[in-house]
């Protein structure tokens, strides 16, 4: 069974659990910057950099990502959200972004095929891709709205690297997560259809949105519908959206997408919104009875959590939506569906 | 806006296409990107559903005028909101518009006319972009003309690309309109032809679409609008329910079937349908009389432009709309000149109501970000006309640089959301200010250099994401570390009042300000340089955020260490550098210092402010409002100096004296050596909880355990009774005021003065001082003189100590009340540490276990101790 089948088959019997966010997690291992750098002589200061973790301490993610199994977890993500050129070139660490994409991706395979060789249940690495931090869709420069920092060729080249990388590292799908630039994200879907034909193998894509606004668009302002119209080209095996805000308020555009999309539906959530001082205290016992309230709506397939969710929300997440049935992928009339930053379809 | 819009028949705007529009072509051939922008703006007013971009001409550069438009109008949201179709002959052209355009656009077109494998590629290319494509009817051996090619070869394209896996739902077959009425035969029943393929087509490819270009149909009439808009009506009246799904039309230019003239409708009815072997002949009879009679004007349609000018202004900065602005601004600004106005009231008046209105619908949520950025742009250009005006009237008046400030901005490192801080930027530059804008990830170092470097007024921060909070923190630490006194604004999504109250504003002394949102900055960067209402706002905020911490900490048990733990973050001072012995020991009493020398060390901005006249000391004297009431007031009080001074009015007794001492834990204890006993002075230590490395501060950390020296004063103005008794006995409540603000004056001068002579000779440890009453007050000496009861020390109870140390009583002829208030009011008292790294600080909100500590160190109960330390409890 092909791995898409397999994640299939699993998420028609169960409500899956994704794992919570790595950066936090590596925060609370206080490493210092030598513990960060290890022995890349990188010149620049690595502290902060999450993602050459992967590399210099792979025992500290291998150390988180124990957590989230135990927490139930069974789709777990890489941590790999900056490992790209882009992200990686304010560390001055950009030659080293294949290298830390393999050993992410090495080490959580690693990790889930320990806890499968114990309990016998299926894993699932995905590779996960941010959305860099430059925009296509924006101009940073006010007075020139035509400007762009950067081309979609660029991008795509940075995914490549990064994607490729991942898929050396054995991850089983592509995650495109924190889609803030739905451009970016069409660029990364463009990669992994390029890669798919270059090495002749089904990469499962995963594919998570992120809102900046309540009324429900992200960054480039696309509403959830236009993001939904824009990228179903790529089949993702996955849609959904993560971080954004918390789970409540997260709720009508879940119902939206749940309805609409013809594939399995992901969402992990920020533990609620950040209080004044940009910290997260949302309860996972709380986290966990808002998104209770989507499975037992039959809205939900994956459920994890992002900004702000510890081990102890998966966990509860995991508790509250055991036995519950999983989102049944409804079936949805072929209808040409375009998007600019509205949805628009025509009559069949 | 949530609700998915569903046509039936879509309408797809062909003004943006430089084939199909003389005054497209001109306007992008001319590089006016700005008015093409606004041609799409107003196709999509019109009700254009999807808007088609072609550049296909052969002086442009097509793939750089695509890939330039469509960046264009992905940054207005009015114009975005639609899907595009890009239109090209030249697929480098297509795939070039592919990377620029953020939705699920229209590929216009691909087809077989370079034979499968070509086409296959090109679907393939589109099929990973998501795009939907055009295919025209269109093989190998040419176009389709007849029902039967129309029809043969969009099923085979059907047949290929759903065979690759193509979304059928996303093929939109155009079987070709050609024009009709040419007086050519074989062209009469193209019309019938097309309808008649749709039909088919539809019925044989399920889920695909048809589309045309309608504008070919009428090519024959050029020229004729009124023949063309009803020969395009009656066409889609007969294509549309025979399953035309879309079409390349001018939105604006349809008309409504049934309202056509009878006579052209007819006759187009019979040359579209070929209902009659003379229709084309009795066609182009009937339109010569429909020629010339069309004329609207295309400006017509845009009927806000018969607006008033305020009115216009608004709309353009509320749409975003900036092609107008310049000539509108010009227009607003003649009619100001005419009224006697100046052009920076262009900017005040209308522009600034404007990017109001945009700033109420932003904050209730009816504009989104991209829309203000435009509003913003638009403003800008209107500013940047008037400024030339505004420049010349300066010099005109022969006024100096009439820039209010200048402000640093950026974005702190590890973020790169800037667009808050552009409208801020953009903002505050529309109101006089110079903005240096450093940009995103911009680390502190780079901040405070070009601060210091460009003698900056104001340093502005931005984040959005969370982890930028304590980035600003640590700006605001390093501001402070490298002795910066400027104002720190703090903007962006996630930061707050609370958070730049609780753990900003604390990690720097200078003032801190959280600006809400653009609108407020102007508001605040104008107080902030303001010389009459900078004192009153930075003492207003600093007051805010006190309360709001007050308030926090009484809940927020989780910021504080213990004890222990703070003890153990004690400030280490480097303790080799402690001052040496006092050169004079001992208690020094003053009891009558020249009130003359005195008058030299007085800081004159409390004295304005103790009148309510807020500005600084002295520029507060040629201010534009208050200037002339405080010149009237410093001479009044200059007057009575005088009488004071000359008839010894008052009388300056003061006391200092120096004590060896040790550090004992967070006491300090003093050795009286004459009297062989022990004084123990019990400090506070904070506990709040610190970011990063600093300290746990508390003043025994300046004392060295192993041995050391402390000094203490106390400064009092006496023989005020009398002359104010006999001022309120004249009703001269004025000079009574008067009086005894001065007296306060003079007490502050004695402290300040009493500081350095102990500085320079009586301990002596900063010999060769010399600074100017200026350098003074902004306190740029070495070693701190913190009170009892004031932040560093903030226990009043330690007063009676001190006293008694002194002698204060006999010494300087001050008492104390039951509450610890000195008498007489003019007075001051304090305690001197003289190493050079003693800096004032507040001990804040403190433990139970430090209220017990302390309490044991008095050796009082728990009660007396918390009422004592009420302030620093929860």
């Amino acid at each position: 069974m092909s791995v898409r089948d397999e994640l299939l088959a699993e998420a028609a019997q169960h409500i899956l659990i994704k794992d919570g966010p790595y950066g936090t997690a590596i925060q609370r291992a206080k490493l210092a910057a030598e513990e960060y750098a290890g022995d890349t002589g990188l010149t620049d200061d690595q502290k902060g950099n999450n993602d050459l973790v992967n590399l210099t301490q792979p025992q500290v993610i291998r150390a988180i990502c124990d957590e989230y199994i135990a927490a139930g977890a069974t789709v777990l993500a890489t941590n790999t959200f900056n490992a790209n050129r882009i992200s990686q070139a304010d560390y001055g660490a950009e030659d080293l972004v294949r290298e830390m994409n393999i050993a992410a991706a090495k080490v959580i395979r690693e990790a889930c095929e320990a806890a499968t060789a114990k309990d016998g249940r299926k894993r699932f690495v995905c590779g996960a891709m941010g959305p860099t931090n430059k925009t296509l869709s924006l101009s940073p420069n006010v007075e020139d709205p035509g400007y762009r920092e950067v081309t979609f060729d660029e991008i795509v080249e940075v995914y490549r690297e990064q994607a490729a990388a991942l898929i050396e590292g054995g991850v089983d799908t592509i995650l495109i997560e924190t889609v803030f630039d739905t451009l970016n994200c069409k660029a990364a879907i463009m990669v992994v259809k390029q890669l798919e034909q270059e090495l002749a193998q089904d990469i499962p894509l995963m594919i998570s949105l992120t809102l900046t606004d309540l009324s429900g668009r992200n960054l480039s302002g696309h509403t959830v519908e236009a993001f939904w119209y824009t990228v179903r080209h790529a089949k993702p095996v996955t849609i959904g959206l993560n971080c954004s805000f918390g789970a409540e308020q997260l709720r009508p555009h879940v119902q939206l997408l749940s309805a609409m999309a013809d594939t399995l539906l992901m969402v992990y959530p920020n533990a609620g919104l950040p209080n004044e001082l940009g910290e997260y205290d949302e309860l996972p016992e709380t986290t966990a009875s808002l998104v209770r309230q989507w499975a037992e709506n039959g809205r939900a397939n994956i459920l994890g959590g992002c900004c702000g969710s510890t081990p102890a929300h998966i966990a509860a997440i995991a508790r509250a939506v055991e036995g519950l049935e999983p989102r049944k992928v409804p079936g949805i009339e072929p209808q040409m569906r375009l998007a600019g930053l509205e949805p628009f379809t025509i009559a069949a | 806006m949530s609700e998915v819009s569903t046509a039936r028949f879509v309408n797809i705007g062909e003004r943006t296409n430089v084939t199909g529009s003389a005054r497209f072509k001109k306007l992008i051939m001319a590089g006016d990107y700005a008015t093409a922008v606004e041609v799409a703006r107003q196709q999509v007013e019109n009700g254009a559903q999807v808007i088609d971009v072609n550049m296909d001409e052969g002086l442009l550069d097509a793939v750089e005028a695509m890939t330039t438009f469509l960046k264009l109008i992905a940054a207005e949201p009015d114009i975005a909101s639609v899907p595009v179709m890009i239109d090209s002959s030249k697929f480098e052209v297509i795939e070039a518009g592919l990377k620029c355009v953020s939705g699920k656009p229209i590929v216009n077109s691909i087809s077989m006319k370079e034979g499968e494998e070509a086409f296959l590629d090109h679907a393939r290319i589109c099929m990973n972009y998501g795009a939907a494509v055009v295919v025209m009817a269109f093989d190998e051996t040419g176009q389709a003309d007849t029902k039967d090619r129309k029809v043969e070869i969009c099923t085979r394209a059907y047949e290929i690309l759903t065979g690759i896996g193509f979304p059928a739902e996303d093929i939109i077959f155009d079987p070709n309109i050609f024009a009709v009425a040419t007086g050519i035969e074989e062209h009469d029943r193209y019309g019938l032809d097309f309808i008649e393929a749709v039909a088919e087509i539809k019925a044989t490819c399920p889920y695909a679409k048809t589309s045309g270009g309608l504008s070919n149909l009428s090519f024959s009439f050029r020229g004729n609008e009124t023949v063309r808009r009803a020969m395009h009506s009656v066409f889609l009246y007969h294509a549309i329910p025979a399953g035309l799904d879309m079409a390349i039309v001018n939105a604006g230019q349809l008309d409504v079937y049934d309202q056509i003239d009878p006579a052209l409708r007819e006759a187009c009815e019979d040359v579209i349908l070929m209902r009659r072997a003379d229709a084309t002949e009795r066609l182009i009879d009937l339109a010569e009389s429909y020629k010339g009679v069309d004329a609207r004007a295309e400006k017509e349609a845009e009927e806000w432009r018969g607006w008033p000018v305020e009115r216009r202004l608004e709309h353009a900065l509320v749409k975003g709309i900036d092609a107008y602005v310049v000539e509108d601004t010009e227009e607003a600004r003649q009619a100001k000149a005419e009224a006697g106005g100046r052009p920076i009231e262009v900017i005040e008046g209308p522009l600034m109501d404007g990017m109001n209105v945009v700033g109420d619908l932003f904050g209730s949520g009816k504009m989104f970000l991209p829309q203000v950025v435009k509003s913003a742009r638009v403003m800008k250009k209107a500013v940047a006309h008037l400024i030339p005006f505004i420049e010349a009237e300066k010099e005109a008046s022969g006024l100096a640089d009439q820039s209010k400030g200048r402000i640093v901005m950026a974005t702190v490192k590890g973020d790169v959301h800037d667009i808050g801080k552009n409208i801020v930027g953009v903002v505050l530059q529309c109101n006089g200010y110079e903005v240096i804008d450093l940009g995103v990830m911009v680390p502190w170092q780079k901040i405070l250099e070009t601060a210091k470097a460009e003698k900056a007024d104001i340093i502005g921060l931005s984040g959005l994401i969370t982890p930028s909070l304590d980035e600003m923190v640590t700006v605001a630490e390093e501001m402070q570390g490298s002795g910066f006194d400027l104002p720190l604004l703090i903007g962006g999504a996630t930061t707050s009042k609370v958070h730049t109250a609780l753990r900003i504003d604390p990690a720097y002394e200078g003032p801190v300000i959280h600006v809400l949102d653009a609108s407020r900055a102007v508001g605040v960067a104008s107080r902030l340089l303001s010389d009459t209402q900078k004192d009153e706002f930075v003492e207003s905020t600093a007051s805010e955020y006190a309360k709001v911490r007050e308030a926090r900490e009484g809940k927020s048990q989780s910021v504080l260490l213990s004890l222990e733990e703070a003890r153990a973050n004690y400030y280490d001072a480097y303790l080799s550098d402690k001052p040496a012995p006092p050169l004079q020991p001992g208690v020094h009493t003053f009891d009558d210092w020249d009130l003359a020398d005195l008058r030299e060390y007085i800081d004159w901005t409390p004295f304005f402010r103790a009148w309510e006249l807020h500005g600084t000391y002295p520029s507060i004297l040629d201010d534009e409002v208050v200037g002339e009431t405080a010149r009237q007031l410093k001479a009044d009080a200059d007057a009575m100096l005088d009488r004071i001074i000359e008839g010894k009015w008052l009388t300056a007794k003061g006391v200092a004296g120096f004590w060896p001492c040790a550090r004992d834990g967070d006491d300090v204890t003093i050795h009286r050596v004459n009297r062989e006993e022990h004084v123990v002075l019990p400090f506070l230590r904070q506990q709040v909880k610190k970011s990063r490395d600093r300290a746990n501060m508390c003043l025994a950390d300046f004392i060295d355990p192993a041995g050391d020296w402390i000094g203490g004063f106390a400064v009092g103005i006496h023989g005020i009774e009398p002359h104010s008794a006999k001022f309120l006995a004249d009703k001269d409540d004025y000079s009574d005021i008067l009086l005894k603000a001065l007296a306060d004056r003079f007490a502050e001068a004695f402290a300040e003065r009493l500081h350095q002579h102990v500085r320079t000779d009586l301990w002596g440890y900063a010999q060769g001082e010399q600074l100017t009453n200026e350098a003074l007050i902004k306190e740029q000496y070495r070693g701190i003189r913190p009170a009892p009861g004031y932040p560093a020390c903030p226990d009043h109870s330690l007063k009676p100590i001190l006293f008694d140390l002194l002698d204060a009583p006999a010494n300087a002829g001050l008492t104390l009340t039951e509450n610890f208030a000195m008498w007489p009011t003019a007075a001051v008292s304090g305690f001197y540490f003289g190493h050079p790294e003693s800096q004032y600080f507040g001990v804040a909100r403190i433990g139970r276990d430090q209220l017990e500590d302390y309490a044991a160190r008095r050796g009082v109960d728990i009660s007396t101790a918390e009422r004592w330390l009420r302030p620093n409890l929860d």
